[in-house]
């Protein structure tokens, strides 16, 4: 029973994890049709902030955090200002290209001013802790990471449904020009999508630091390229596809390993995929695709 | 108040509409008509700003010519596009909330959608459900109310009645005689010409990207004539 409990918590943050990084794919591919595989060196980018500031400045974890997250909103909304604005009516694959092409680019401007070794940044390894929840042995860091990812879900939630921009960014994933044609600002949607999205890969570093205790170039692209198969799953380009995807590849994830024999350990990533598969024959779009043409009435 | 002086649009290479002229006085209701592909929605397109063309347009005499779409709208040029393009993902509220979004008054925003649906009691009781639910009529009052909600100097309408039922139809030709009588600037794009002349002050008939006779709107008679007119024109 503890065995299942402690599982249960390990595949809630590995699924965290997941969910909160397919939101940040999910936003921006909603509103933009962009599916932005530059989202992992935004949290490398995090990484690397972490490591220098965390170094030179401070060693405050408080401020070192905020620092992240602030970094990787910078950066996103950077991205989109010098890599993406120019390509934002352009084709779905020129768009996938240049997302591609960001992420070399970051991936080998980190490996010649870094090094292509882990640069260390244990500054937040304190967040990982290992407490007894009665007879449950548990990681700090496991529950951190599942409170903060709901708190994240509860929180974009609010926004999306609350404010105007939020509701801009909801409209605009369906019709961006007439969002345009009631007066909001198309670059102000886009960057407030790409804030999000960097917000959400910020608090991402901070646990993936908080596990890892390194930065190192190719950090964020492992986990980018699971997310990505989450948005997939749950269905591209709806937010809530993307934290259900997010959470069945964590428990999918948890539970092969789990399940299967030690001496088949290493095939548990692929009877994952193979599931997924599986689900995908099952819902072609994935589970929650958006129902594009549901109610439209001319 | 609305002027176009020597207007062409352009869809990629193609020159769809070839230098019109035209004008909208304040207060006052002029109907574009025309067939399919006379060049009446790439004319409001154009007016919006979100298709390429050449030529003037100006709003109380300001060029609006090289301005982005929603800096466009905040000068005051709303349009309730064809085929309505509500936000069918967003509640009956939102969609209305949207058509305000760019006002800072909430309280004035609030009592605006309040009027809305004592207007039009339909959309009150359905105020948090999926506008994609909505008849099309229903569809159609929340798009107009939606571009209303930003009290907007012109109101551009490009086909409300396609594909609505003939007692809808009327309800909708109804608000805008309405709204016209409450001295709303409007500029109506119609293949319904009856409907369209009687709650005009002026008519252009518009073929083939240019405008083909304009005049006060009783001129036009009751219309009748005028979809002969047109459908030769057409052929």
């Amino acid at each position: 029973m503890d065995y299942a409990v402690q599982q249960f918590l390990n595949a809630l943050s590995f699924g965290a994890e997941y969910a909160l990084i397919a939101l940040g794919l999910a936003i921006v591919f909603s509103i933009m049709g962009l599916v932005n595989f530059a989202h992992g060196e935004v949290i490398a980018f995090g990484g690397y902030s972490l490591a220098v500031v965390g170094t030179i400045l401070t060693g405050n974890p408080l401020i070192l955090m905020g620092f992240v997250l602030l970094a990787c909103v910078a950066v996103a909304v950077l991205l989109e200002k010098v890599a993406f604005r120019t390509v934002r009516d352009a084709d779905i694959t020129t768009g996938l290209l240049t997302a591609f092409g960001v992420s070399i680019i970051l991936q080998n401007v980190f490996l010649l001013l870094g090094s292509p070794r882990p640069v260390a940044a244990t500054q937040l390894i304190f967040l990982d802790r290992t407490l007894w929840l009665g007879p449950v042995q548990v990681s700090s860091l496991q529950i951190y990471e599942t409170v903060a990812t709901i708190l994240a879900i509860a929180g974009l939630g609010l926004f999306l449904t609350r404010s105007n921009l939020g509701i801009a960014m909801r409209a605009a994933a369906r019709d961006f020009e007439m969002v345009r044609l009631c007066g909001l600002r198309a670059n102000r949607v886009v960057s407030g999508a790409f804030a999000i999205s960097g917000l959400l890969a910020g608090l991402a570093c901070i646990f993936i630091m908080a596990r890892r205790g390194s930065a190192a170039p190719h950090m964020g692209f492992d986990p980018v390229l699971t997310a990505f198969v989450a948005c997939v799953v749950g269905g591209f380009g709806s937010l809530p596809g993307a934290v259900l995807g997010g959470f069945l590849l964590g428990f999918l994830e948890v539970g092969m390993l789990v399940l299967l024999p030690q001496s088949y350990g290493g095939l548990a990533r692929a009877a994952v995929f193979a599931m997924v598969a599986l689900v995908l024959i099952w819902r072609p779009d994935g589970i929650l695709s958006p129902a594009s043409e549901k109610g439209d009435k001319i | 108040m609305l002027e176009v002086a020597g207007l062409k649009v352009f869809h990629g290479p193609i020159e769809a509409v070839h230098g019109i002229d035209l004008a909208v006085g304040q207060g006052t209701c002029v109907s574009l008509l025309g067939p399919n592909g006379a060049g009446k929605t790439s004319t409001l397109g154009a007016i919006v700003g979100s298709v390429r063309h050449e030529g003037a347009i100006r709003l109380d005499g300001r060029d609006l010519g090289r301005m982005a779409i929603e800096d466009r709208f905040r000068e005051g040029i709303a349009l309730c596009p064809e085929g309505r393009r509500i936000f069918n993902n967003l509640s009956v509220h939102d969609n209305l909330r949207m058509g305000a979004a760019t006002r800072r008054d909430a309280k004035g925003v609030a009592a605006d959608i309040d009027d809305w649906f004592a207007r039009f009691p339909i959309l009150g009781e359905r105020r948090d459900q999926s506008a994609g639910t909505l008849s099309g009529g229903e569809q159609q009052m929340l798009a107009i109310a939606r571009a209303l909600l930003s009290r907007p100097r012109i109101l551009l309408l490009d086909e409300p009645s396609l594909g609505l039922a003939p007692l809808i139809i009327r309800q909708v030709f109804e608000l805008i005689a309405e709204l016209r009588r409450d001295g709303m600037t409007i500029l109506l794009v119609e293949q319904n010409a009856s409907a369209a002349v009687e709650v005009s002050d002026r008519v252009y008939v518009m073929a083939n990207g240019v405008i083909r006779r304009a005049g006060a709107a009783a001129e036009f008679g009751d219309g009748s004539g005028l979809m002969d007119e047109l459908t030769g024109v057409h052929a």
